[in-house]
C-alpha cells in the first residue's frame, strides 16, 4: 500500500510538471490555432539555459531561476517573429510543420552546445525527506507540485480578471473581431509564445532538479499530448487535470503491471491507453468547448 | 460644416486580382449620419473594411486612392492603430466573442481606452441597453441575436469612437428590434456627437436615420444627396425602397424598368 501511496505522489509530481507545459501548449493553441510540437524541446532549453547558469557560470540558483525565466521571454519573442510570423495566413498544416522544424533544431543546438550526456543539478533543496501523514516526500517534490500549483492559479487569474488576459480570449475566439476593438494581435500572439516558453522553462528546471536532464528531455512533450488532448485542447482547467491524471495513471499502471503482470515500461503507453477510452467516450476530450449553437 | 472622414478615389483589389471598389469617393460630415447603401456585392462592407484597416486578414489591399480622417491618411495603417485614432467598425453579422460573457465583451470594447474610464463607460452602455446588465454575467454566445446586436454596439460605445461604422446592425432582426436598435443609434450618435458611418440593406430605415446618403453599384457611388432627397428620388424608390415610379408596387413586365437599371449601372 505505502508503495502505491509513493507512485501517486510521484505521479502527482510528474502530472503538475506535465500540466504546466500542458498550460503552455493550450495558450498557443487557443490564442493562435497552432498545435506546437515543439513544446518538449521549449522545456529542454529552459533546463539546459538554467544547468548551465548555475553549474558552468556558478550563479546563485535563484538568480539563475530567474534568468531562464528571462531567457524564456527572449525565446518566445524570437521563435514567434522568426518562425511563425512570417506564416500568419498560410494553412494551419504548414505552421504545424515549422513547429515540428522548430522542435528539431532547438534539439540539435542542445547537443550541440551541452552534448548528449545526462547532467545534473546541484542540489538546491535539502535531501532530507518531509513525512506527510507517515509518507515520506522530498522537498523537491513537494517545492515542484507548489510552484506548479502556484504559476497555474496565476495564468488562471491572469485570463479570467486581467485585460490581456481576456483580450487573448477574444482573439482565440475571432481574430478579425478582436482586431477590430483595437487588439493588436501580433502582440497577442507573441505574448503567448512568451507565457508558453515560460511555463515550459520552469517544467524544465523542475524537471532537473528531480531527475537531471538529457537530450532526451524533448520527449516529454510527446507525454503532454495526451495530458492536453484529455482535458481539450483549449481549456485551462482541462490542461491541469489532465495533466496530473496523466502523471499519476503512468505511475499507477506501471506499479500494477510490474506487480501483477510481471511487465516493465507499461508507463510509456499506460497515458495513451486512457487517452484512446477517453475519447471513444467524449470526443471533444474532458473540458474541450464544442461550439456554441443557438436554437 | 467639416468632414472626419474622406475617401478619394479609393481602389480595393482582392487576391491581387478581383477588384471591388473602383474608385469610389465619398465623405462623412462630423456629428452626422451619413448612409451607405446598396445591393448585395456592391462593395459595402469592403469600402467599410477599407477605413478600419480589416482588409489585413483578408488578402484584400488597398492599391489607390485615400482614406483620410480629419485630413490625415491612414490608409495602410494596422487596425489596431486607425482603432487608437478613434475608428471603430461594427462588423457586420455582429461579431461578438461567444466563449466570453457580456462584461468581458464589453471589456474588450474599451481595450484601447484608459482603465478609469471603464466604469463610466459600463454604466453608459447599461444606461442605453438595460438588458445588457441583466445578463452581464452571461456567456454571450447564448444571448439572442438581437441581445447580441446590442452587445455589438455596445462594444462600440465603450471604445468611445470619433467615427463609427456600423455594417448592417439590421441583419436578421424582426422589426421592432430593428427600429428599437436605429433608435438607440440615433441618441449615441446625438448625445455624443460622435460620426456614423451606416451601412445598411434596409435603405428605408438607414434614410430615415441619416443625414445624407450615398448609393454604391459595383464599386462605385452611383448616387448621392441628402436622405430626404434620396428617399424622393423615384429610381431610389424603386429600386431599392420597392415602389413603382409611381408609387403602387412595381411590375417586372415593364420593359423600361431594366433599361433604367441599366442605364443607371453603367
Amino acid at each position: 500500500m505505502h508503495y502505491y501511496l509513493q507512485l501517486l505522489i510521484n505521479g502527482l509530481v510528474v502530472g503538475g510538471i506535465y500540466s504546466l507545459v500542458a498550460l503552455g501548449f493550450v495558450v498557443i493553441y487557443k490564442a493562435t490555432q497552432v498545435v506546437n510540437f515543439a513544446q518538449g524541446e521549449l522545456v529542454m532549453a529552459g533546463a539546459y539555459v538554467c544547468f548551465s547558469l548555475t553549474v558552468q557560470f556558478h550563479v546563485p540558483f535563484l538568480w539563475a531561476f530567474l534568468m531562464t525565466l528571462g531567457f524564456s521571454v527572449l525565446l518566445g519573442l524570437a521563435v514567434e517573429r522568426l518562425a511563425l510570423r512570417p506564416l500568419i495566413g498560410e494553412s494551419t498544416i504548414s505552421v504545424i510543420m515549422v513547429t515540428i522544424g522548430l522542435s528539431s533544431v532547438l534539439k540539435s543546438l542542445v547537443q550541440l552546445v551541452w552534448g548528449t550526456q545526462i547532467k545534473v543539478f546541484p542540489q538546491v533543496l535539502p535531501a532530507e525527506p518531509l513525512f506527510l501523514a507517515g509518507v515520506p516526500i522530498a522537498p523537491v517534490y513537494l517545492a515542484a507540485f507548489v510552484l506548479s500549483a502556484l504559476l497555474f492559479a496565476v495564468f488562471s487569474l491572469f485570463f479570467k480578471y486581467s485585460r490581456l488576459g481576456v483580450a487573448m480570449r477574444a482573439t482565440a475566439f475571432d481574430q478579425q473581431a478582436a482586431q477590430s476593438m483595437g487588439i493588436g494581435i501580433k502582440n497577442i500572439f507573441a505574448l503567448s509564445w512568451c507565457i508558453a516558453c515560460v511555463v515550459s522553462g520552469v517544467g524544465g528546471v523542475i524537471l532537473g532538479n528531480i531527475n537531471g536532464i538529457n537530450s532526451q528531455l524533448g520527449y516529454l512533450g510527446l507525454k503532454v499530448f495526451p495530458a492536453v488532448i484529455l482535458g481539450g485542447l483549449d481549456s485551462l482547467a482541462g490542461a491541469a487535470l489532465g495533466g496530473l491524471i496523466v502523471g499519476v495513471l503512468e505511475n499507477l499502471c506501471d506499479g500494477l503491471a510490474k506487480d501483477f503482470l510481471g511487465l516493465s515500461g507499461f508507463k510509456e503507453v499506460a497515458a495513451f491507453v486512457v487517452l484512446v477510452l477517453i475519447l471513444m467516450i467524449k470526443p471533444y476530450g474532458l473540458f474541450g468547448s464544442r461550439e456554441i449553437e443557438r436554437v | 460644416m467639416s468632414d472626419l472622414l474622406r475617401i478619394e478615389n479609393l481602389e480595393v483589389v482582392y487576391n491581387d486580382v478581383v477588384l471591388v471598389l473602383k474608385g469610389l469617393s465619398l465623405a462623412a460630415e462630423a456629428g452626422k449620419i451619413t448612409a451607405l447603401l446598396g445591393a448585395n456585392g456592391a462593395g459595402k462592407s469592403t469600402t467599410l473594411k477599407a477605413i478600419s484597416g480589416l482588409l489585413e486578414g483578408e488578402d484584400g489591399a488597398i492599391t489607390d486612392g485615400a482614406v483620410l480622417l480629419d485630413g490625415q491618411a491612414v490608409h495602410g495603417r494596422p487596425p489596431e492603430e486607425i482603432v487608437r485614432r478613434g475608428v471603430f467598425q461594427v462588423m457586420e453579422g455582429r461579431r461578438i466573442f461567444q466563449d466570453l460573457n457580456v462584461e468581458e465583451n464589453l471589456r474588450c470594447g474599451a481595450f484601447t481606452r484608459p482603465r478609469g474610464e471603464f466604469r463610466e463607460s459600463l454604466d453608459k452602455v447599461y444606461g442605453y441597453f438595460p438588458r445588457l446588465k441583466e445578463r452581464r454575467r452571461q456567456i454571450a454566445g447564448y444571448m439572442s441575436g438581437g441581445e447580441q446586436q446590442m452587445l455589438a454596439i455596445g462594444r462600440a460605445i465603450m471604445a468611445r469612437p470619433r467615427l463609427l461604422l456600423l455594417d448592417e446592425p439590421s441583419l436578421g432582426l424582426a422589426p421592432l428590434l430593428v427600429e428599437e436598435i436605429f433608435e438607440i443609434i440615433q441618441r449615441f450618435n446625438q448625445a455624443e456627437g460622435v460620426t456614423v458611418l451606416l451601412v445598411e440593406q434596409n435603405a428605408r430605415v438607414a434614410l430615415s436615420v441619416a443625414s445624407r446618403g450615398y448609393i454604391m453599384e459595383g464599386g462605385r457611388i452611383v448616387m448621392d444627396g441628402a436622405a430626404e432627397e434620396l428617399l424622393g428620388n423615384p429610381d431610389v424608390q424603386e429600386f431599392y425602397l420597392g415602389m413603382g415610379a409611381s408609387g403602387q408596387r412595381k411590375s417586372y413586365r415593364n420593359i423600361k424598368h431594366y433599361r433604367r437599371r441599366k442605364r443607371w449601372l453603367g
